[in-house]
């Protein structure tokens, strides 16, 4: 095994996040965390656990108040423009997407690679039609997302973190505010990342993906963490979140238990 | 605030290094107790914007400076976009303003003139008038009204909803691509159309003064007006045009950008982004004028 295999991708030691919005409230302390590459972990919490947080700092767009984390091997105390090619190993989708209204669909996915790469519109298309081929999204291409369902924006969010090919993706509850067809095809398409796809080398990605809802989830292959009352719980993997006692992660299977049993 | 705030900020290349939460803090502060307290209110809110304009001046022309060969493929067709807006798509109305301010200012400076003996006055009254205040001025506050509130608004709306963080994101300097091309297309686009304007106006000048039969041929007048005019006044017209160009676009920028804003405060920020560019402009205008004076 060589080493940048073994160097953990995500290693947090006594980490405290900071809210993003206030950075005098810590919103999770003393996090001991390592992802290793080719993971798939689901990080679970309620509303306001500071899920998004953890994911901000996780792609190295906040710093720790305290603790040290590093990524991909770099401590991200001083992550600056020097350490950008790091911060470009991580692709970061936005609840919602957070795309650009001005732009088009295409401008929004090409815009990373244009930019990273310095391409005019011609020479960086073939990527992005080949992206927005695989997630279905040719037809909108020259739609602006307002004038798009949000089911298609959320997947035009995800081709515009995958255009510069990430070894890391960090996912904020994509899930959420998806319709059924929608929900499948993302949990097929992360799983054809988590196991590498041919578009990225066939290289299996690491997945951090937070959410409110465990349910969509439930997968052997895939590593859990509960966010509640500001700490971080590693729970294991799906046969251990199903034995916990813990009332939180009962809260967050219980449509599942009521699912079932119907 | 803590030290090196801004830097770290930048270095760490996040949108919220701009965030001045004192302000935040008193404007939302209760009621002040006295005219004193207000008083000392107005004046530290006044301190802590100026702080936060420079800064954000500073770190812009910095983004210039090093970041001139960055992405150029993307950032070259942005500044042109910008010099239209701030420029090209302003010029009809630039055109009819051109007109009125020569039909109602300067035709009557030069009937006023011709009325009293001192047609020999005129370029020099036009020069003064029109090349170093009027012309210069009235285009930067029309560029003000038209772009730089778009510019609060556009950034405003871009910053609340998340538009910024997702530019972080992606490893693109927001103030790369948000500010740079907005601060270099305002200050070309002011200086240009303020050359469209004085021309435009002193043109329209003389035909109204024509109309009121002034003894003055096109000749003389623009002879009067080129004899008038003197190297410094080009180098200074160039220079004040894209200072206020320069800071309308800071000053813009910055209320859109450098504060966390809701949705529902946008409108109130823009508000208060053209009062403070007036403010700068005319405090811009009255350092010019010095100049002018001491050279």
């Amino acid at each position: 095994m060589s080493e940048t295999q073994t160097i953990p991708v995500i290693e947090m030691r006594g980490v405290s996040i900071a809210a993003m919005r206030d950075a005098s409230f810590t919103m999770v302390a003393d996090v001991d965390w390592s992802v290793a590459a080719g993971e798939f972990w689901v990080v679970a919490g309620q509303e306001l656990s500071g899920k998004s947080d953890l994911l901000m700092l996780a792609a190295g767009l906040m710093s720790p108040v305290a603790g040290s984390y590093k990524l991909f091997g770099s401590d991200t105390k001083d992550f600056g423009e020097a350490e950008l090619a790091e911060r470009l190993r991580v692709g970061f989708i936005f609840q919602g997407g957070q795309l650009f209204n001005q732009l088009t669909i295409a401008e929004n996915v090409a815009l990373p690679l244009r930019y990273q790469k310095n391409l005019t519109v011609a020479e960086a298309v073939k990527e992005v039609s080949a992206l927005l081929e695989l997630l279905e999204l040719t037809p909108l291409a020259d739609v602006t997302p307002a004038n798009v369902a949000a089911n298609w924006r959320q997947r035009a969010a995800l081709a515009r973190a995958l255009i510069l090919k990430p070894e890391l993706l960090l996912l904020d509850n994509p899930l959420a505010g998806l319709g059924a067809r929608h929900r499948q095809w993302w949990l097929r398409f992360l799983n054809q990342l988590s196991g590498g796809h041919e578009l990225f080398g066939g290289k299996p990605m690491t997945l951090v993906v937070s959410t409110d809802d465990l349910r969509p989830w439930q997968d052997a292959r895939r590593k859990f963490a509960l966010l509640h009352k500001k700490k971080i719980i590693l729970l294991g993997g799906w046969n251990e979140v199903e034995t916990i006692g813990d009332s939180v992660v009962k809260e967050l299977l219980a449509a599942q238990h009521e699912t079932t049993t119907q | 605030m803590p030290a090196g705030f801004y830097a770290a900020g930048v270095r760490g290349n996040l949108a919220k290094a701009f965030e001045l939460t004192n302000t935040q803090l008193l404007r939302r502060a209760a009621l002040p107790k006295s005219y004193t307290d207000l008083l000392g209110r107005k004046l530290f809110l006044a301190l802590l914007t100026v702080q936060g304009l420079g800064a954000f001046a500073l770190i812009t022309l910095g983004v210039i400076l090093q970041k001139n060969t960055t992405a150029k493929n993307v950032i070259r067709p942005r500044i042109r976009q910008e010099i239209a807006r701030a420029g090209v798509a302003l010029l009809p109305m630039f055109f009819f303003v051109a007109l009125a301010l020569g039909f109602l200012v300067i035709g009557q400076t030069v009937s006023t003139l011709a009325k009293v003996g001192a047609i020999s006055y005129l370029g020099s009254t036009m020069v003064i008038v029109v090349v170093r205040e009027l012309g210069p001025l009235l285009a930067a506050f029309l560029v003000l009204a038209r772009v730089g509130t778009a510019n609060v608004i556009e950034l405003g709306t871009a910053r609340a909803l998340g538009e910024v963080e997702a530019l972080e994101a992606l490893g693109i300097d927001p103030v790369h691509y948000l500010i740079v091309p907005r601060v270099i297309g305002m200050a070309l686009g002011i200086f240009s159309l303020t050359v469209y304007l004085i021309i435009g106006a002193l043109a329209s000048g003389y035909l109204f003064a024509f109309l009121q039969d002034v003894p003055l041929t096109p000749g003389d007048y623009f002879k009067q007006i080129v004899e008038s005019l003197g190297w410094l006044d080009f180098a200074l017209l160039a220079l004040k045009t894209m200072a206020f160009g320069f800071f309308i676009a800071i000053v813009t920028c910055y209320h859109g950008l450098a504060q966390p804003l809701r949705l529902e405060e946008v409108s109130r920020v823009a508000v208060r982004a053209v009062t403070q560019g007036i403010v700068v402009c005319v405090l811009i205008d009255a350092v010019f004028i010095v100049l002018y004076l001491v050279t």
